[in-house]
């Protein structure tokens, strides 16, 4: 229950904490996409060294970023076997009908590897120096443009945001409720698929039960404290752009450019 | 059944981190067929001395003794399962607990998990549904249309039903209205009474511990500060003083009628009732 890193915030004073929550996250995103511009060792070998600078500037702990992935590591093998497996050319190791274990394939697991590995890593590098609300602020300011296509943008910030203040209660409550059950005589992780399957009910159903109880609770207290939907409105926390945040913007071009020159094939491929 | 905790200390663990001692060497020893109130202020540890009476929270040094079952840091699976059977736990609003269609469904879930065959089940629940002052018809209903009370009692008739030998509450009388509050502390004090059972219960009113326990345990920062009767706990105005325990109404006036007419009765009185019979045989009205 307390093991999930990934979408957790680590309080601290580093440069990542002060900067702009929207700088934070167009940064990350564009990281996702810029890493599709590498193609060999030397522009991995580069994202590598970002990413790993940007991991020690955040001021927490590698073990605790290693943790973050150790949730999805299976679903990370997976799909490294299967790119292993069916990805021919080059030399070749081994071939059982349509599989074959070839150094190409064997190399792009490695950078299949690699991607994953980094994005788990620049993701949780941006929620762990970044408050929630903060978040949830930027997402608001970034999704703004979309309001012109008549998309409810401050309504899905505030869903965003009441779900992300809910999370910590609904863990404290999972907990609770586990124990109740517990008491009761039920044991979680015995038996086979079906019967833990069936453990769940209890704690699901008083789960959804409180859940549905304190959203209609939440939805009179701002009905009665006059929330209107689709007015405009003013916000209490400001965001400011400081000359990080554009120097922030400014590392992602020359990491864009640096990768340009360092991949095989040059611009084009 | 005799609950023995021989210097016990715990914590939580969050994630990588541990919390500060949460039970700091707990060291006493509950006589079978008491009736013990636990008390103590906000955060010093009521509730998790009644989680670790269950195997919820598990000694990193010491031991737990239920009957003859020990509960320590080499515990094993089948222990915590003996355990929880005899120790029957009542959380804090334990209706968030209930989750089945039926009020029958959920009362016999406790039972079936360990091992009470269902048509034994039901008749237990039709027989704990009346113990809990409701009738039989609300068995069909669902256990979310009930109102609050309702809900209260029918998730007390839940653990009633695995028919521990030992019942541990914590709070069960937080958030309901007086009566409905002085209707479930009276079942559960008839049936501590009828089952012959040992009870701990967590309460932060004096009142319910002057009428319906025998024993205290006064918690402070993780430690049991205290464990004594309930008469020799409100005899010592002093000790009460030093510890910021209330003192039950009762008692109370009887402290005031003392100091005003220079007579000391001869017993300590907890309750209305008694503190009259005292003023009367003492001739004081
Ligand atoms: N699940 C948990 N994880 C981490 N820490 C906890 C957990 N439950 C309790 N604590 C901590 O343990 C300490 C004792 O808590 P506990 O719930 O036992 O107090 P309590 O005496 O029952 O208080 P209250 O009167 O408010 O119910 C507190 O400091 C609390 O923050
Ligand atoms: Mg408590």
């Amino acid at each position: 229950m307390n093991k999930l890193i990934l979408g957790r915030f680590f309080p601290g004073e580093s440069i990542l904490h002060q900067m702009d929550p929207r700088a934070k996250l167009l940064a990350g995103v564009y990281f996702i996409l810029v890493l599709f511009v590498a193609n060999n060792w030397q522009s991995y070998g580069l994202l590598w060294i970002f990413t790993l600078v940007v991991m020690y500037l955040s001021g927490v702990k590698f073990s605790v970023y290693i943790r973050g992935v150790r949730p999805l590591i299976w679903l990370i093998l997976f799909t490294v076997t299967l790119q292993i497996l069916f990805t021919s050319g080059g030399k070749i190791y081994l071939d059982v009908g349509p599989i074959t274990v070839s150094n190409f394939g064997i190399i792009s697991g490695i950078y299949i590897f690699c991607r994953f590995v980094m994005i788990i890593f620049i993701s949780t590098v941006v929620t762990l120096t970044t408050k929630p609300i903060d978040l949830t602020d930027g997402i608001n300011a970034l999704l703004k443009p979309l309001k012109r296509l008549k998309i409810p943008v401050d309504e899905i910030s505030l869903m965003l945001s009441i779900s992300l203040r809910f999370i910590p209660n609904l863990l404290d409550e999972t907990q609770k409720v586990m124990d109740a059950q517990r008491a009761r005589g039920t044991e979680f992780g015995e038996g086979n698929l079906l019967r833990q399957m069936k453990t769940l009910v209890p704690i699901f159903l008083p789960l959804f039960a409180s859940s549905l109880n304190r959203a209609e609770d939440m939805a009179n207290g701002m009905e009665t404290r006059g929330y209107q939907s689709g007015e405009k409105r003013s916000t209490f926390r400001q965001l400011a752009w400081k000359r990080k945040d554009t120097l922030c913007i400014g590392t992602m071009i020359i990491l864009t450019f640096g990768l340009i020159v360092l991949r095989t094939g040059g611009f084009i491929h | 059944m005799q609950i023995t905790f021989k210097d016990v200390t715990a914590d939580y663990q969050i994630g990588p981190l541990r919390t500060p001692r949460v039970l700091d060497s707990v060291d006493f020893n509950l006589e079978p067929g008491t009736f013990t109130a636990v008390i103590g202020h906000t955060g010093s540890g009521k509730s998790s001395l009644l989680k670790a009476m269950n195997g919820l929270l598990i000694p990193v040094k010491g031991e737990v003794h239920i009957g003859g079952t020990v509960i320590n840091r080499s515990k094993n699976k089948k222990s915590l399962k003996t355990i929880r059977k005899k120790v029957g736990m009542v959380f804090q609003f334990p209706e968030s607990q209930l989750f089945a269609e039926t009020v029958e469904q959920d009362i016999c879930f406790g039972p079936l998990n360990f091992g009470v065959p269902l048509e034994e089940a039901k008749r237990i629940a039709r027989q704990v549904i009346q113990q809990v002052g409701l009738g039989p018809d609300i068995l069909t209903k669902s256990p979310f249309a009930l109102s609050g009370g309702q809900k209260r009692r029918v998730a007390i008739a839940g653990i009633l039903a695995m028919q521990p030998e030992v019942l541990v509450l914590d709070e069960p009388g937080a958030g309901l209205d007086p009566r409905g509050k002085k209707e479930i502390l009276s079942l559960i004090s008839k049936w501590h009474n009828n089952e012959k059972l040992t009870t701990v219960m967590v309460t932060h009113d004096m009142e319910d511990v002057a009428h319906y326990a025998d024993n205290v345990v006064v918690m402070e920062k993780g430690q049991a500060v205290l464990h004594k009767g309930v008469r020799e706990l409100f005899a010592d105005i002093h000790a009460l003083k030093s510890l910021r325990v209330d003192i039950p109404q009762a008692r109370k006036l009887q402290l005031k009628i003392e100091q005003e007419t220079g007579v000391k009765l001869p017993q300590v009185c907890l309750t209305i009732d008694e503190l009259a019979n005292c003023l009367m045989k003492a001739g004081l009205v």
